[in-house]
């Protein structure tokens, strides 16, 4: 079991990773803005970040900045939840130090088996 | 394994309408000449997150248009496009088209995908038209499938993976990705592990470690690139397949297996497809979104109550009369937690008349755009609570009255400066509560109600008759009977046939009415009173020959023993009673309902007089009984609707009481309708005065 943050403003998307995720035992918390995640990443621990891109207050990939930025989340898988297939923006991602990507449209499987990918 | 995202349909629905809302906000308020970034970033958001959800459940037309949609908006945002009248006119059509689909697919409909595909091509032609050159399409993908030759079999792979020391900084890890090929098949793999520095220079948040790996699995490049996938950037990749030539025509019929095998299952899908779409899906059960505060104190209301419970059940096991106080005591605390209780999760059906409200500014700009008036829009009292069905029902009367005062209430600019007013109309939402009802008005600056136009066209339209003399205030109501219209021409927005006459039916169903205002060049006001909830109503119980009936109490004036000498007839079934100056008419209950078809001694018998708007009528019953609060069960769901009743309840002995429905009951005693020419149509007491 490992604990996952989801940051999403979709409550649905939120709903539905989460619900995924907890299937297989893992422990789920759910934030819907960057600021909102770097509140509570600023106090916990986590396995696996997998956050939305397209955000109001803070968006996904000034969250992934600020969350290297953190002792805790030096070395912490975070995953980028995109819409688009385009290099550009995995390139962005990357360059904000995310370690990959899943492209939409969301799919519980393939969800499973990325985040099998990078949580062991 | 698979998981069913079904269950999250409703809430998606309900959050991409609620997207929807905020991207028409955020439209209009460009189309007012906003140039704000962040409103662009939240219309741009708005469809990105339609689109996400839309793919994820299938809903391809929707994800379709919202990524053109989304484009455009991109281009707004970048600054490569401005965002102009037509542009934004476009995107509110969208915003339309997109509400309609969703609504197709929230009913498990099939939806009808024409209009969406024509404003798709327009918005296409916005977007290529800002950037000066058509995209190309960037999600066909070529893919080449290198060193992968016809007539050899790939039975594995060799790989050479040396990451750059950096790579471990994005969190990715490459004994995982070294254990996910594993999985592929049988691995063997060498290590190299000259890069390693001496210890003194090792960075331990450093890699230097690098890989070469044998697979002996036959899977596509795809299964293994997908791994490194994310790290390609960041290490030296060799990927190269290890071959073994086959026999041709071996290789040839496996290909033409897989292929009819492939189409056959495409056919399927399709047709699995259809069949969904034809019995329909049920629609996912509405939702409500309830604050975690109003949890938590219902929470708290819960534990008193099983504190209170405990306490009485522990009085219970010996109890002797000493101790009668102390239960009294636990009863009144249990009266109060149920009532607390009751309270509470009445209140999580209760949300802000804004829901209602956000509706208007898009009508209102489109409305004035139409008819070329200048309107604006001002709300107040937006944070009024009131029941979500109630809300939900006062909608269609709510548009009828704002269209009619835009329409008949303001004036056109020019007649407005001539009547020395702003170019610009007002048309006003207000609402605020009062004791266990909600106001809801509607008032403009406009022109106010013209008494002497409206009193002729009800004499044309034979409501009235000329020598009748009416107050301001009845011939204002005038306006909300049957067939009764003051506009000159049927415009294309109101008079369409329903007139106000169904908004104030509307509103009676409810157990509400209707008020109006107006002063002649200043303004008119429409007032609607409704009741906060419809789930529970004060009950004035009383007996009809042996049944116990229900009469909501907000509903009655008050109650009285007749006396002979104010008894009239006027027709041969109606009977009126006079009270003070007014006559009224009396509906025998026991008749209504046939419980005894004998004509009653009037004399000293109690008749409960009820109004409903504006009009009183006394109900004949037998004894009057006491005043409690009651809970409403449908009629409709338990049983069918039944005229005169608009629902029952369960009394504290078990027994089924019925509540009243005042306009039913009219309805029921035809004293809508014209007997025989004698009796007016009762617009109001003080016409059937006259005919006596």
């Amino acid at each position: 079991m490992s604990k996952v943050l989801i940051v999403d403003d979709m409550a649905s998307m939120r709903k539905m990773v989460s619900f995924t995720l907890e299937s297989v035992g893992h422990e789920v918390t759910q934030a819907s803005d960057g600021d909102e995640a770097l509140g509570i990443a600023n106090n916990n621990t986590f396995d696996l970040v997998v956050t939305d891109v397209n955000m109001p207050n803070m968006d996904g990939l000034t969250l992934v900045k600020k969350l290297r930025g953190l002792a805790n989340f030096k070395f912490t898988p975070i995953l980028l939840l995109t819409t688009e297939a385009g290099t550009e923006k995995k390139m962005a991602g990357k360059a904000a130090g995310a370690t990959g990507w899943l492209v939409k449209p969301f799919n519980p499987d393939k969800l499973l088996a990325t985040t099998k990918r990078v949580l062991g | 394994m698979s998981v069913d995202l079904d269950q999250f349909k409703g809430i998606f629905f309900e959050e991409s309408f609620e997207n929807l809302d905020a991207m028409e906000t955020g439209l209009l308020a460009l189309s007012e000449g906003e140039t704000d970034l962040e409103t662009v970033n939240t219309i741009f958001r708005g469809a990105h997150s339609i689109k996400g959800g839309g793919a994820a459940f299938g809903f391809d037309v929707v994800s379709s248009f919202t990524h053109v949609m989304e484009e455009l908006l991109d281009k707004m945002r970048n600054g490569e496009m401005e965002a102009d009248f037509a542009s934004v006119n476009i995107l509110l059509e969208s915003v339309d088209v997109l509400r309609e689909l969703l609504k197709a697919f929230q009913d498990g409909l099939e939806p009808d995908d024409q209009r969406a595909l024509a404003l798709k091509l327009k918005l296409e032609e916005i977007r290529d038209g800002a950037s000066g050159v058509s995209e190309i399409a960037t999600d066909s993908q070529i893919e080449v499938e290198a060193g992968d030759t016809r007539d050899e079999e790939i039975i594995g792979w060799t790989i050479h993976f040396l990451p750059y020391e950096n790579l471990l900084q994005t969190g990715n890890d490459p004994s995982l990705m070294l254990r996910e090929l594993a999985c592929l098949g049988e691995m063997s793999l060498q290590v190299h592990t000259q890069r390693i520095p001496p210890l003194a220079e090792m960075d331990p948040e450093k890699c230097y470690l690098s890989w070469d790996i044998e697979l002996k699995a036959p899977v596509e490049r795809d299964a293994i690139t997908e791994i490194f996938e994310w790290v390609e950037d960041d290490c030296d990749l060799d990927i190269q397949p290890v071959v073994q030539p086959v026999e041709r025509r071996k290789m040839e019929r496996r290909d033409e297996e897989r292929r009819t095998g492939e189409g056959a299952g495409l056919e399927r899908r399709k047709e699995d497809r259809r069949a969904v779409g034809k019995d329909a899906a049920p629609a996912p059960s509405a939702t409500i979104r309830v604050s975690t505060e109003r949890i938590d104190e219902i929470i708290d209301m819960v534990g008193e109550l099983v504190i209170t419970q405990s306490m009485l059940s522990q009085l219970g096991e010996d109890l002797d009369l000493a101790k009668l106080e102390k239960l009294r005591e636990g009863l009144e605390q249990l009266e109060r937690n149920s009532r607390e209780l009751q309270e509470g999760v009445m209140s999580i059906r209760m949300q802000p008349i804004s829901f209602a409200f956000n509706r208007f500014p898009r009508m209102v700009h489109d409305v004035s755009q139409k008819l070329s008036k200048q309107i604006r829009l001002e709300t107040s009292g937006e944070d009024t609570e009131m029941d979500k069905t109630v809300m939900e029902k006062i909608n269609d009367p709510l548009v009828h009255l704002v269209r009619n005062s835009i329409d008949h209430g303001l004036e056109t600019p020019n007649e407005r400066l001539e009547a020395g007013k702003e170019e610009e109309g007002i048309v006003r939402l207000n609402a605020y509560h009062q004791g266990s009802f909600v106001i809801i008005e509607v008032s403009d600056d406009g022109s106010g109600l013209d008494r002497e136009r409206i009193f002729t066209k009800a004499v044309e339209r034979g409501l009235v008759k000329e020598s009748d003399e009416l107050s301001d205030d009845q011939v204002f109501r005038l306006l909300l009977e049957a067939g009764f219209s003051t506009a000159e021409q049927v415009s294309d927005l109101s008079g369409r046939g329903v007139g106000l006459d169904v908004v104030r039916k509307n509103i009676e169903g409810l157990g509400g009415s209707i008020d109006i205002r107006s002063e002649l060049g200043v303004g008119t006001t429409f007032a609607i009173r409704l009741p906060l909830t419809l789930a529970v109503l004060d009950g004035q119980l009383f007996k009809v020959g042996n049944d116990t009936f229900i009469l909501p109490l907000s509903s009655i004036v008050e109650s009285l023993q007749m006396d002979q000498k104010c008894i009239s007839g006027v027709a041969s079934d109606i009977e009126l009673y006079r009270l003070r100056d007014e006559y009224i008419p009396i509906i025998d209950l026991s008749k209504t309902f046939s419980i005894n078809e004998n004509p009653k001694n009037m004399e000293n018998a109690l008749l409960v007089v009820v109004e409903l708007g504006e009009r009183h009528v006394g109900l004949l019953i037998d004894e009057l009984l006491g005043q409690q609060q009651v809970v409403i069960k449908s009629l409709e769901t338990n049983y069918q609707r039944v005229t005169g009743i608009s629902g029952a309840t369960i009394l504290g002995d078990g027994t089924v009481s019925l509540i009243l429905d005042v306009a039913g009951l009219i309805e029921m005693s035809h004293l809508d309708q014209n007997n025989g020419g004698k009796q007016q149509k009762m617009t109001n007491n003080n016409l059937v005065l006259q005919e006596q």
